[in-house]
């Protein structure tokens, strides 16, 4: 089926949910109303209040209670409408979600997928444009993904459910119906911790994920750039083989994401080359992030985010090294 | 059962025969000799920080008598009475204070969640699992406890909202004792009673002597035989005799006359003095007892100090899998040697 990420997520929970009883979906606004971004559209009606769950205003309560279905036995699929307001629920994850597999040696496994929207781009008010992925990724014990086009999505949802891990699904509403792509109606898996070549080349390796992902690919195809173009999906775990394997071959590095850069995704996986690659480099490690501080107000968004200008002067800057 | 041990037989359970108050005295001895043999382990140096339960056994006691054998339990993480009422090995509840995660590897079937230290985040995951009871038609409900300062945090109301919402199977103990470490009742909350927070959730609420192990047995079983129908809170008035946990001197805080008046209301006394009137037991049975007791805790103990901890199960047990870049941390730190 030519679907948006919307319609694949939608497609890939109605089949989670037909596939298992133990599936539940719950969340705010998520049953009737299908979620502030239809991402859980008709399934209330097809499976019923008990499976599909609106749930009172409270994320800690959301996040805990899906917890607590896991460790009885559920596979509990909670929706936080946005990432900003995720940290109320933000001990959860720290203090439980990501532990208790580790503190029970394996006895009590959390097998739980937290679904939530990410990244700007979109005109909405404060807190609801974050790209939280370091914080999570930080912790340990959670699986942190995201997907960049619906094939993607769809796939990487299903593994995710599958597996019997906390893992936090980051969905960029930029993208959610950016463009629609042919994706399979069945069932399908796309691997977590594995990362994406979505463009290959030699000159420069470019790591990047969700929201950047189009954007720097738009770049790339309109100049013409030689480069690897590496989706990750997975932050992490990180697919560190890929990243290495690219560099070693090409010398030069950027990464580019949407997250603020001090103290960023990039940080880590700049550490990470250098501490591996340090002499396969022709030129420094180069990070584009959004600046330093919190994410602002719609009207400034676009002199915030990295888009296609500050990409391609990056490139520049990095081949002319 | 006052502390006078009179009992109001009109509020008397049927259910309860002498048999099973002598039961509930055996067991409420041998958490409080396991309390104190982990409390004399730490002054030792043989234990960690650890937080007692001295004078909170009819609390536990009573609730754990009450449960149900498929019923779940969810603990904070003072509730060592109740894993021993629930038959915990031994060995295992004295690792958790010997620091080990070994001692949490709880076997599913034996429905109890794991040892939880910051307050009242448990309660959720108390809510998750009587929702799962009630999705899979189990027929189990869930037991759960906070502290009367877990009963200021967000997470307290929001359990007893959704569990309001959803018609829960759910007991929510409120062991009172009046203190958290050092902020006395009074002061941590305006409420007059800590049971009445309840009706803000449109659930029942109710308060107990929370010294009296038949009273809250009692209580814990009628909410339980209510539990189809929806949650209730349970506020148990009990006092932490002994310390918040070993690394806290509660001089600082409340004065001796205060800790006598409550020693008055033991609640190990009272059903003593009963079972003594009734010629149920005598000062021979309470040797033996002792004798008996501490024989299985030393073994315990003695079990759970020759355990090995393995350091590479830290790494084992993050995910279902082993990532790529955790099993080279986990390669580095086997050559490296410095765990010897």
């Amino acid at each position: 089926m030519m679907t948006n990420m919307v319609g694949a997520l939608n497609n890939a929970l109605d089949l989670l949910l037909k596939e298992s009883e133990d599936v539940v979906l719950l969340g705010e606004d998520i049953g009737k109303d299908g979620g502030v971004f239809r991402v859980t559209d008709g399934l209330q009606a097809k499976y019923g209040e008990h499976r599909v769950m609106d749930t009172p205003l409270a994320e800690a309560g959301i996040l805990g209670t899906a917890i607590g279905m896991a460790l009885a036995g559920l596979r509990p699929i909670p929706e936080i409408q946005f990432a900003g307001f995720m940290f109320l629920g933000f001990d959860q994850l720290v203090n439980h979600a990501s532990r208790y597999r580790s503190r029970t040696r394996s006895a009590l496994p959390v097998p739980m997928v937290v679904r939530t929207p990410v990244s700007g781009g979109v005109r909405t008010l404060e807190h609801h444009s974050e790209s939280p992925e370091a914080y999570y990724s930080h912790i340990g014990g959670l699986i942190v993904v995201e997907p960049s086009n619906p094939y993607d999505a769809k796939g990487l949802l299903i593994k995710a459910s599958h597996m019997k891990d906390p893992v936090v699904f980051l969905e960029p509403t930029k993208l959610y119906r950016l463009f629609k792509q042919e994706v399979p109606d069945g069932m399908y898996e796309v691997e977590i911790g594995k990362a994406n070549m979505v463009n290959k080349g030699d000159s420069l390796t470019i790591v990047t994920w969700g929201t950047m992902v189009p954007v720097v690919r738009n770049v790339v195809t309109k100049k013409n750039v030689d480069a690897d173009v590496i989706d990750l999906r997975t932050i992490n775990p990180l697919d560190e083989k890929t990243i290495l394997e690219s560099v070693e071959k090409t010398g030069k590095v950027m990464i580019v994401h949407e997250a603020s850069l001090g103290f960023g995704p990039g940080a880590e996986i700049s550490a990470r080359i250098a501490e591996k690659a340090m002499y396969e480099l022709s030129a420094p490690i180069l990070r584009v992030a959004s600046p330093s501080f919190p994410y602002p107000f719609p009207g400034y968004e676009n002199f915030y985010v990295p888009n296609e200008k500050k990409v391609e002067q990056a490139i520049e800057k990095l081949l002319s090294m | 059962m006052d502390e006078n041990s009179n009992i109001d037989m009109n509020l008397f359970p049927k259910d309860v025969t002498d048999a099973k108050i002598l039961d509930m005295y055996k067991t409420m001895s041998m958490a409080r000799a396991l309390d104190a043999k982990a409390l004399s382990l730490q002054r030792q140096g043989r234990a960690v920080t650890y937080a007692p339960t001295l004078g909170q056994e009819g609390t536990q006691i009573g609730a754990a008598f009450a449960m149900g054998e498929n019923d779940w339990f969810v603990p904070n993480f003072r509730q060592h009475a109740v894993f021993v009422a629930r038959g915990y090995p031994l060995d295992k509840i004295m690792l958790y204070w010997r620091g080990f995660e070994e001692s949490l590897a709880i076997p599913p079937e034996k429905k109890t969640l794991a040892v939880i230290v910051p307050v009242a985040t448990q309660l959720p995951h108390a809510v998750g699992v009587a929702y799962a009871q009630k999705y899979k038609n189990t027929g189990s409900n869930v037991v759960t406890y906070v502290g009367d300062g877990g009963t200021s945090e967000g997470q307290f109301y929001e359990s007893m909202n959704f569990a309001g919402v959803y018609k829960l199977p759910l007991v929510m103990v409120i062991e009172n004792n009046q203190w958290a470490i050092s902020m006395p009742r009074g002061k941590q909350s305006a409420a007059t009673t800590l049971a009445q927070k309840a009706i803000a959730a449109g659930i029942p609420g109710i308060q107990v002597d929370g010294n009296d192990v038949i009273g809250v047995y009692k209580v814990i079983k009628d909410a339980l035989a209510a539990a189809s129908d929806g949650p209730t809170v349970v506020e148990c008035i009990t006092y932490r005799l002994s310390m918040h946990t070993t690394a806290d001197d509660p001089t600082k805080y409340r004065n001796d006359q205060e800790v006598a008046f409550w020693k008055q209301r033991d609640p190990l006394m009272r059903i003593k003095n009963y079972l003594v009137k009734k010629s149920l037991w005598n000062d021979n049975m309470e040797n033996e007892l002792a004798d008996a007791n501490l024989k299985k805790i030393d073994e315990a103990v003695e079990k759970s100090e020759s355990f090995k901890p393995d350091p590479q199960s830290m790494f084992k047990n993050v995910y279902s899998y082993m990532p790529d870049v955790l099993e080279e941390e986990l390669d580095e730190a086997s050559k490296a040697n410095f765990w010897q």
